[in-house]
């Protein structure tokens, strides 16, 4: 049971028009791990995101999310796998016209028969696990700080305590201190509920700190998994490059 | 998948004492028939001493949130609880984003309804105040950067001149000559049936062409021009704002006033009399093809009719009013869409507002000069 896939990629081909994004690629996420995902610009890090969410449908292979099928879903399936997973989106993605707590609550709203004052109480929950006060609640995202979005958007892929956790670029964007706070918060959160994080990241450091394994995406597939220290031994150039680069070396330093 | 559920037993520890046993799934998806059922445990009196948690099979953070929330309500103690490492994991982290939970007063508005509805006038009045003052303010400054660049044609945005007055002013000309026309054509069948009555339907030549010539022609156009027009400068200009184009523009030493708002001005200046005089022609063409099939008014004695009866002053009086109303346009276009913060609700709110002034600053300016025309006899 404990090696049980949370994630299955299996021959997946994604196409733009006559652009290949992925061809036959394969990737396997454990439960209960954190899985970081990096890769050159434009290599399809958040096109492999959005095709395993659905929001991009395949064009070839099937993705498994805990063992269920999500590729060729009735529209009355996809409710109860949106219940699975909780996404967090680069620049937050909040709705500007919702308060934060509001937008905590659309999940709930949308999956739960919950009262309104409960889901109001577990909407503070959530914004606090996110390691934001509870008067942010009350605000709208254009009144918050960038830091302060990624944070309340946390809260809000958190809201149905989904297993499985999309985050795209979390840290992009934040000084390195709030960066590192973020960092930490994930991995306390995925610690104390027990979650599968798959974390789409250009930050080494968010890297060392955070994930259990690292999946190297390139040439419309996956060049290779392995734990940080084992990818740092692998001949491809572009992944010496990344780790030996002077970002990737002064990540380091902490590791050695 | 089991529904979460609790019941009370014999507490263990104490004779009077009860024990709260807690079971099944407590996750988000099945608490909300629990919920009730805990808050009915409140009002029952009952000393709760133990509480049995090995039962639950699974808990997540919402579950957590609901045991510890009735715990704190009947003043108990985690320490109470017994259950797997995972289930007090959860419990003691609930507990603990409660308790540093720093409350700070949220400012809600006090007074009674009474209040606060003159407080929402007061404050409508003082708003609508700013506004007239602000988009006064606007048109001087907006007067001022247009003069600058007519006094130095060099620096005049010419492709975007252009392109506006193609988008705006060309491309507006079908829908514009389109409704003119059928406008024409209902003042001259509502007004033929009328004058009938009197056996003087060949006065219909003076009513279409006074009231189209004077006042539809150009208001009309006018009005088309604020849909079309006025509510797709304001969206253009609020989404270059939400996006942050208009702070780059003025960080690389571009005044969004000469970039954006003047070369707008100008082209709305030139081509709403263009349009206005569009929308004349179509006017009194629809209400000369109803004379011609409907009343039997002849072209030639309908164009020869207006000639003696209809003077020249009611189009140029027409023409007059056109130049404002496409300054008008322009201006609370671009103002609303400078004032665009950063949320898509606010781009909403500042289009409809730009619209709606718009609409409103037309007839009242045509008002005006209905009476300043009449003043002066025109």
């Amino acid at each position: 049971m404990s090696a049980a896939f949370a994630i299955e990629v299996r021959g997946l081909k994604t196409a733009y028009g006559h652009h290949v994004v992925h061809q036959a690629l394969d990737l396997d996420v454990y439960e209960g791990e954190i899985m970081g995902v990096i890769g050159p610009s434009g290599c399809g890090k958040s096109v492999l995101l959005r095709a395993i969410v659905g929001l991009k449908p395949p064009d070839q292979g099937t993705i498994r999310v805990f063992g269920r099928d999500v590729t060729h879903l009735a529209n009355s399936e996809t409710g109860t796998v949106q219940e699975l997973w909780g996404i967090m989106f680069q620049d937050g993605a909040l709705f500007s016209n919702l308060t934060v707590q509001e937008n905590v609550m659309v999940p709930m709203r949308e999956h739960t028969t919950l009262s309104p004052g409960l889901m109001r109480d577990l909407a503070d929950q959530k914004i606090r696990m996110a390691g934001l006060e509870t008067w942010a609640g009350q605000k709208y995202p254009s009144d918050l700080s960038g830091g302060m979005r990624k944070r309340a958007a946390l809260a809000r892929a958190l809201a149905l305590d989904p297993p499985l956790l999309f985050l795209d670029e979390p840290t992009a964007g934040l000084d390195p201190i709030t960066a590192s706070g973020f960092d930490t918060l994930i991995r306390e959160l995925q610690e104390t509920l027990g979650l599968t994080v798959f974390l789409v990241t250009h930050d080494v450091d968010t890297l060392r700190g955070t994930c259990d394994r690292i999946a190297v995406l390139g040439d419309r597939r996956v060049i290779a998994v392995d734990t940080m220290a084992g990818l740092r031994q692998h001949p491809d150039p572009w992944i010496q490059a990344y780790f030996g680069g002077p970002r990737g070396r002064a990540a380091m330093t902490g590791l050695e | 998948m089991a529904e979460p559920g609790f019941d009370l037993q014999p507490s263990p520890i104490s004779s009077e004492g009860a024990m709260l046993r807690l079971f099944g799934d407590w996750t988000i998806s099945g608490l909300s028939c629990v919920e009730k059922r805990l808050a009915d445990l409140l009002r029952d009196d009952v000393k709760i001493d133990t509480v049995l948690a090995e039962d639950v099979r699974r808990l997540d953070t919402a579950g957590a949130f609901l045991i510890d929330r009735a715990l704190r309500k009947f003043g108990l103690e985690l320490e109470i609880v017994s259950g797997s490492d995972r289930v007090s994991a959860l419990l003691y982290q609930a507990r603990h984003l409660v308790q540093t939970e720093s409350m700070r007063p949220l400012g809600r508005p006090s007074g009674s309804r009474a209040v606060k509805f003159l407080e929402r006038i007061g404050r409508w009045a003082v708003h609508l105040g700013d506004e007239f003052k602000e988009t006064l303010s606007f048109l001087g400054e907006t007067l001022l950067s247009v003069l600058y660049i007519l006094l130095q044609p060099w620096k005049m945005r010419w492709t975007a001149l252009v392109s506006v007055m193609e988008d705006s002013g060309l491309d507006a000309v079908p829908i514009v000559a389109f409704l003119s026309f059928f406008v024409g054509m209902v003042v001259a069948f509502i007004g033929a049936s009328t004058l009938a009555e009197f056996g003087a339907t060949i006065f219909v030549v003076e009513l279409v062409g006074i009231a189209v010539l004077r006042e539809f022609g150009v208001v009309l156009a006018a009005i088309i021009l604020v849909g079309r027009t006025n509510s797709a400068f304001t969206a253009q200009i609020g989404a270059m704002k939400m996006r942050q184009e208009i702070d780059a523009m003025t960080t690389l030493g571009l005044d969004p006033m000469d970039v954006i708002v003047a070369p707008r001005v100008l082209s709305m200046v030139l081509m709403t009399p263009v349009l206005a005089f569009v929308g004349v022609l179509a006017g009194l063409g629809g209400g000369v093809l109803v004379g011609w099939l409907a009343l039997d008014i002849n072209p030639t004695v309908f164009f020869g009719r207006m000639q003696d009866f209809v003077p020249l002053s009611h189009f140029w009086v027409g023409m007059s009013k056109a130049p404002f109303f496409g300054l008008v346009i322009a201006l609370i276009g671009c103002r609303q869409g400078l004032q665009v913060g950063g949320s898509v609700q606010s781009l909403g709110q500042h289009t409809t507002k730009s619209v709606v002034q718009a609409i409103f600053a037309i007839i009242v300016i045509d008002a005006l000069f209905a009476i300043l025309y009449m003043e002066l006899d025109i």
